[in-house]
């Protein structure tokens, strides 16, 4: 039975890497994968899943105050490559990550790192909000309550108060803190997630598609938002909307079946994309 | 001439119809090409004429059945001769009707056999033969009658379908009726045997007071006082016993849930919870010896090597037991109510930073406690209505104590000896086993009624 699992799995990817052979001549990425001003970087990032590969030598920086986007059709790698910044790949059983990954010029993988205090440097917004099953303020206040960011209770209020702020929930919700996260509407609740971030105040924040559950004026909420936190923090998004990857995002990275196409500017990916597989998805040719 | 032979006939019959039926709706509709013209798939016709043939004729069946021995005794002794009948009581006169009944069947018959006897047993005989003959007449006749009924009704526009759905939901609701209906009996006779009993002795007394010793003199010559019905100290004896357990029960269970679903790897837990659960499948009869035999004298040397005084049948030799026999009931609720809780919402603590015994005690549990506390809930309600072991285990002795070294008794131990052995039906004493069956059925209910409600609400909160 297992050798059969074995066989089968290896059959796959033998096959998906023979379809990129054929799309794909150059395994080299098009585009500078560096920035003049790195807070994350990352060299040659292989991710597997059991027998499985899913992100191939991908080599990229995230910069400081840089919007990052990474698009790609569904199943590419990019959630799986988010993951990868944090640590949350941990988390699941058979995923293995090799190759560099540094934040500040500390590789993150490296053997006497412990993943917990990265998480709070490196802080995640998930696609479907998660809010806790507890108040408004208790989710806001759960990391620094944990990290132990506040003396007493009236820095803890302040910090709650200047993370809903940031987030632009705070006007919404300050008569109702003691009520359930939970009840929020989604683009709240999603606000909510995002006020939980930066309440550890983290130095990358990484959010998978924040967006796709909201509805057209709460995404422009949050994207203004978005805007708004890279004066202060690193961001990499993944997002399925091209307009919201143009209107956010600083660099573009186009992600295919687990390799890193090409990466640039914004406004040059989207204008004049240099590979053929980017201009294909970004004129909607597939994906 | 058995009425199940009948039995099967019958149901050949709508084997049969079920086939006619089908054929008549597609030659209706104008041959198999043609069945989109019919209002439901052919199918349909053939059940609405199975139906029609099969549910009348047994519905017949049944009602003769039960009423034909009835008819059939009236008969019977409406034949007797009047001096025979005359002034028997009744008691007297059952008696004579079994004899008649023996005699047919040739059994044996307690009084002498007189012919009088002799010819109504004759006619009991032949009444029954006729009855049997009758009803395989009348319900093939139905049967007949149905299939007729459904033929002449099969065409293109019947709405078989409604039909046959519409027959199937009333027969569903016949049978969940059955047992809301068996439930609500034995509720009702419960309570009215409890009133006969507060007729008796007043609720006053039965709930308020300390002393219980339910002896009644049961025959004219025996000595014994009237009794004392004051359940204090079974319900005491009850609660103790109760939290004995789940102070076993809840500590052990919820741990190892907690390890079974959060740390246990794959292989670990598929070998552990399946022996976890192996506990709730030991008959509590097992769980009652070992109390008595092992755990019970245990603590006894246990107690007398530490200069305590225990009693030989104690209540925590019980509580122990009967938390074990707990542990997978709490274990098993609190892990699929812990396994309930979405994975985003760890995923969302430990990208915040969260080690995993944080993410465990500040967002797993919060989130699971209100499943936890339903599950803890019924757990409590098995224990209060646990029987087996505290029989075996806890004593008889109604003793108003809060030492758990002390021998107590409980609600369950008391209605089973309260009925064990020769009682009169209407004596206090009986009547009272009742009266505590009630109040015991009354405390489980309520706890299962909050516990379920709490479980729901926590399960609509992430559906
Ligand atoms: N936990 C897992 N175990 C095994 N394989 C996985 C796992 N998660 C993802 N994969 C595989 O890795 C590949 C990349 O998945 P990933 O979720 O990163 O894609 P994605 O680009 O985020 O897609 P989408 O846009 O649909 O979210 C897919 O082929 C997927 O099947
Ligand atoms: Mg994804």
């Amino acid at each position: 039975m297992n050798t059969l699992v074995e066989t089968m799995d290896k059959t796959t990817g033998a096959i998906s890497s023979a379809d990129l052979a054929q799309d794909r001549p150059s395994a080299a990425t098009v585009g500078d994968v560096t920035v003049a001003d790195p807070r994350m970087t990352c060299r040659n990032v292989d991710v597997w899943y059991g027998a499985k590969q899913a992100i191939k030598g991908v080599s990229l920086d995230i910069g400081k105050n840089e919007v990052l986007s990474m698009i790609g059709p569904s199943g590419c790698g990019k959630s799986t490559f988010l993951r990868c910044l944090n640590r949350m790949n941990d988390t699941i059983d058979g995923c293995r990550v090799t190759g560099s990954i540094k934040l500040d010029e500390q590789d993150i993988y490296d053997k006497g790192l412990d993943p917990v205090p990265l998480r709070a440097q490196v802080g995640m917004v998930f696609q479907k909000p998660n809010p806790f099953p507890k108040s408004i303020y208790e989710n806001v206040a759960y990391g620094p309550r944990i990290h132990g960011l506040t003396n007493n209770k009236a820095e803890l209020d302040e910090l709650v108060e200047t993370s809903l702020q940031k987030a632009g929930l705070w006007n919404e919700v300050k008569d109702r803190l003691d009520q359930p996260g939970t009840g929020l509407s989604g683009g709240q609740q999603q606000r909510l997630c995002i006020a939980r971030t930066i309440a550890v105040s983290p130095e990358v924040i990484l959010m998978d598609e924040p967006c796709s559950a909201l509805d057209p004026i709460a995404t422009a909420i949050i994207e203004e938002l978005i805007d708004e936190l890279r004066a202060n923090y690193s961001i990499a998004i993944v997002t399925h909307s091209m307009q919201q990857a143009a209107r956010v995002s600083q660099r573009t990275a186009y992600f295919h079946l687990g390799d890193l196409i090409e990466v640039g500017e914004t406004n040059q990916i989207f204008t004049n994309p240099q590979h053929r597989l980017t201009e294909d998805y970004i004129t909607g040719r597939f994906g | 001439m058995y009425s199940w032979i009948l039995m099967l006939v019958v149901l050949a019959a709508m084997a049969g119809a079920y086939q006619i039926g089908r054929q008549r709706a597609i030659a209706s509709a104008g041959g198999p090409t043609r069945i989109k013209q019919l209002h439901s798939l052919p199918t349909y016709y053939g059940l609405y004429a199975a139906l029609w043939a099969g549910l009348p004729a047994l519905m017949l069946m049944g009602l003769w059945i039960g009423l034909q021995d009835q008819i059939v005794i009236g008969l019977v002794t409406s034949h007797l001769p009047t001096e025979m009948v005359a002034g028997l009581s009744e008691g007297r006169l059952g008696l004579l009707i079994n004899d008649i009944r023996n005699l047919a069947t040739g059994n044996i018959v307690s009084a002498e056999v007189t012919p009088e006897i002799q010819a109504a047993a004759d006619q009991y005989n032949r009444l029954n033969l006729i009855s049997q003959w009758a009803m395989w007449a009348v319900v093939l006749a139905a049967a007949l009658a149905g299939l007729a009924y459904a033929w002449m009704r099969t065409q293109p526009r019947l709405r078989a379908r409604n039909r046959v759905e519409s027959a199937f939901t009333v027969i569903l609701i016949i049978f969940s009726s059955i047992a809301i209906l068996t439930t609500l009996g034995i509720v009702l006779s419960v309570l009215f045997e409890s009133l006969l009993f507060f007729q008796k002795v007043s609720p006053l007394e039965f709930f308020f007071g300390a002393n219980w010793s339910p002896q009644i003199a049961l025959r004219a010559d025996q000595v014994g006082a009237s009794g004392s019905f004051g359940a204090i100290p079974l319900f005491t004896g009850t609660l103790m016993v109760s939290l004995i357990s789940m102070l076993v029960a809840v500590p052990i269970g919820l741990l190892s849930a907690i390890y079974l679903s959060e740390y246990a790897h794959r292989k670990v837990r598929a070998i552990a919870k399946p022996t976890l659960e192996i506990l709730a499948g030991i008959p509590t009869v097992v769980y009652g010896f070992f109390a008595a035999l092992t755990v019970a004298p245990f603590i006894r040397d246990l107690g007398m090597s530490l200069g305590l005084d225990v009693a030989s049948e104690s209540a925590l030799a019980a509580g122990l037991v009967m938390g074990i026999m707990i542990i997978p009931f709490v274990s098993s609720l609190s892990d699929d109510v812990i396994n309930a809780v979405p994975q985003s919402l760890r995923d969302g603590s430990y990208a915040l930073g969260a080690t995993q015994s944080e993410t465990i005690r500040r967002v797993v549990i919060p989130a699971a406690l209100p499943g936890i506390v339903g599950g803890i809930l019924l757990a409590v309600s098995r224990a209060i209505g646990e029987t087996m072991i505290v029989v075996m285990a806890a004593g008889l002795a109604a003793n108003l104590t809060a030492n758990p070294l002390d021998s107590v008794t409980t609600v369950t131990v008391q209605i089973v000896t309260l009925l064990t052995g020769d009682q009169e039906f209407d004596s206090a004493k009986t009547l009272a086993a009742f009266a505590l069956g009630l109040t015991l059925f009354l405390v489980t209910l309520t706890l299962n009624v909050i516990a379920l409600s709490i479980v729901r609400k926590y399960r609509e909160q992430y559906e």
